[in-house]
């Protein structure tokens, strides 16, 4: 596939990306910003790919190296960091459903 | 494995995304959501390890111990009050990630002149502008909740002028780039100004704005992560990068509109400036006002003798980590059958949704909770509003001082109530510097001290009448 070809995709599925985006979230209660603004916090620690293909480099030279390596431990505590601190905001609010329940 | 079939099975990863999105937005399944979502995340990790072109192990696998190491033990150890930085601290750890990665691809590709096409040096430049303007800036964010530096917003001379400045010369730096200049200097110096002005656009808004700022700083890393996917021509770092960057903004806006202002006066309104003017006008109006303060034993009176109290939590119960006292206090009271109920701003405390969090935490039952609607109607037939560390959302100038700068916010009416109990611990401005009538109020009475002690003692009053 041509480059030019490829890029047109690219755009296609930003663009795309966009309209879910807004759609996917577009009834949340406020007392779920907290929570989805931390959710969506832990999502783009997806850059831990961009970060790995940077790093998993062979024969690169020292500054990619460690480049490459500072952008895998900032990325991998975007992501652990990220996915806990959500959990432990959501588990409080399991907590509370359980109670009307006798 | 091929690019071809790596970027095959990223599209699992997408989907799980998009499902804890989903499932994010509704109270019975956010959690699970979230769960999905790392799941989503570990398989992106292990096809990446499996993708061609991946072949040097060590840097990856020791970077992700020591970061991921590093944010288990901070968001395990972290104290539920202290969750608004670390989400910033995480997001800006993301940001940066972000930068790194153009740098890197910059840098690799930079020596043979001609390699970099137009699409992937306009990658590179915006990922490395945003990435470290959300660095910089989450990092002060961070630092003001934290408050390692005051929370006030922090102005000087020619602020904007500076400001505007330094970004027209991050901007011709970039542009530069895009165009093709290959100059190893050209990147540093972006990714320095870049993050320099995060710094800059960060310090001049207030502690209580932090919430929308982190949550457009949260879009902002989305977008850096969509851009370092147009650099590595990787569909699920653009999809789940541009996810994150629109349903981001979407938030921010919707945080705004919690708080009925528009996300661009959040960010270039300055908002404590406006202070010291409304205070004096404020000052004016209630010259002949005076606080009142009262005694444990006298607020314990009124409040085991009144039918109907509504406890008004704030940040300063969250501070203090009162919330288990206050349903402590709460229960003793009904059980001398006092009606009480808990009335929720959606901005108390610094992240909308705080003060649910927390009350959930020391198990108040549910049907307590009333939403500002429901408990405003309440307050005129409310014998005792207990404010317990609220301030910006329980102050009147909201609703009648056309000159406070947050005038027009919607507010708990606990002015409304017979009798108003504040319990604080100075009678310092709140969080955003804004002075309050509510405290001058001839209803009210303050209760100075520790959130936690004062609740604690008032209990132990109650329990001896």
């Amino acid at each position: 596939m041509s480059h030019g070809l490829l890029l047109t995709f690219e755009v296609t599925i930003l663009v795309l990306a966009i309209f879910l985006g807004f759609e996917v979230i577009s009834k949340v209660p406020t007392l779920l910003h907290t929570p989805l603004m931390s959710g969506t916090n832990a999502i783009h620690g997806i850059v831990i790919v961009g970060a790995m293909l940077v790093a998993g480099l062979d024969h690169k030279d020292t500054l990619t190296s460690v480049v490459g390596l500072i952008a895998v431990v900032l990325a991998s505590a975007n992501v652990v960091g990220g996915f806990v601190v959500t959990d432990r905001m959501l588990e409080m609010f399991k907590k509370r459903e359980k109670k009307p329940e006798p | 494995m091929s690019r071809e079939v790596t970027n095959l099975l990223y599209l699992i990863t997408i989907v799980t995304f998009i499902l804890a999105l989903r499932f994010l937005s509704s109270p019975a399944t956010a959690r699970r959501g979230n769960q999905i979502g790392a799941v989503g995340m570990v398989v992106a990790i292990v096809v990446t390890f499996l993708q061609k072109g991946v072949n040097s192990y060590w840097e990856i696998i020791v970077g992700m111990i020591v970061g991921g190491a590093f944010g288990a033990i901070a968001a395990r150890k972290v104290r539920m009050t202290a969750m608004p930085q670390m989400v910033a601290l995480f997001n800006g750890v993301g940001g940066g990630a972000a930068a790194l990665i153009s740098l890197a691809e910059f840098h690799l590709h930079a020596p043979d002149p001609g390699t970099l096409q137009a699409d992937i040096s306009s990658s590179i430049m915006l990922s490395a502008i945003i990435g470290s303007i959300s660095f910089s800036g989450s990092m002060i964010a961070f630092a003001k909740l934290q408050e390692l530096i005051r929370g006030r917003p922090i102005t000087y001379p020619l602020q904007q002028l500076v400001n505007g400045v330094l970004f027209a010369a991050v901007l011709a730096a970039g542009i530069a780039i895009a165009a093709g200049a290959e100059q190893q200097w050209l990147i540093w110096a972006l990714l320095a100004g870049a993050s320099l002005f995060g710094v800059l656009f960060v310090l001049p808004i207030g502690g209580a704005d932090m919430p929308v700022v982190i949550s457009l700083l949260n879009a902002f890393t989305g977008l850096a992560a969509a851009a370092t996917g147009f650099e590595l021509e990787n569909n699920v770092l653009i999809v789940s990068g541009m996810l994150v960057g629109a349903s981001g903004t979407f938030l921010t806006i919707m945080m705004g509109r919690a708080m009925n202002r528009s996300v661009a006066n959040v960010l270039f309104g300055a908002f404590g400036q406006l202070a010291p003017s409304a205070a004096g006008a404020a000052a004016g109006g209630d010259a002949d006002g005076q606080v009142r303060s009262a005694t444990v034993d006298d607020v314990a009176v009124m409040l085991a003798y009144a039918h109907k109290v509504v406890v008004v939590p704030g940040y300063g119960m969250a501070v203090a980590q009162a919330q288990h006292d206050v349903r402590a206090l709460a229960d003793l009271l009904e059980s001398r059958g006092v009606d009480v109920s808990y009335a929720i701003h959606p901005v108390a405390g610094r992240m909308p949704g705080h003060m649910n969090v927390l009350l959930a935490e020391a198990n108040v039952p549910y049907p307590q909770l009333k939403e500002m609607e429901e408990a405003n109607a309440e307050f005129p037939r409310t014998d005792v509003a207990l404010v317990i560390g609220a301030n910006d959302v329980v102050n009147p100038d909201a609703r009648n001082n056309a000159g406070s700068p947050i005038y027009g916010m919607p507010i708990l009416n606990v002015d409304s109530a017979q009798q108003v109990v504040v319990l604080k611990r100075s009678m310092n401005p709140g969080f955003a510097g804004i002075e309050n009538p509510l405290f001058v109020n001839p209803k009210t009475v303050m209760l100075f001290g520790d959130a936690k002690e004062s609740i604690e003692k008032l209990a132990a009053a109650v329990k001896q009448l």
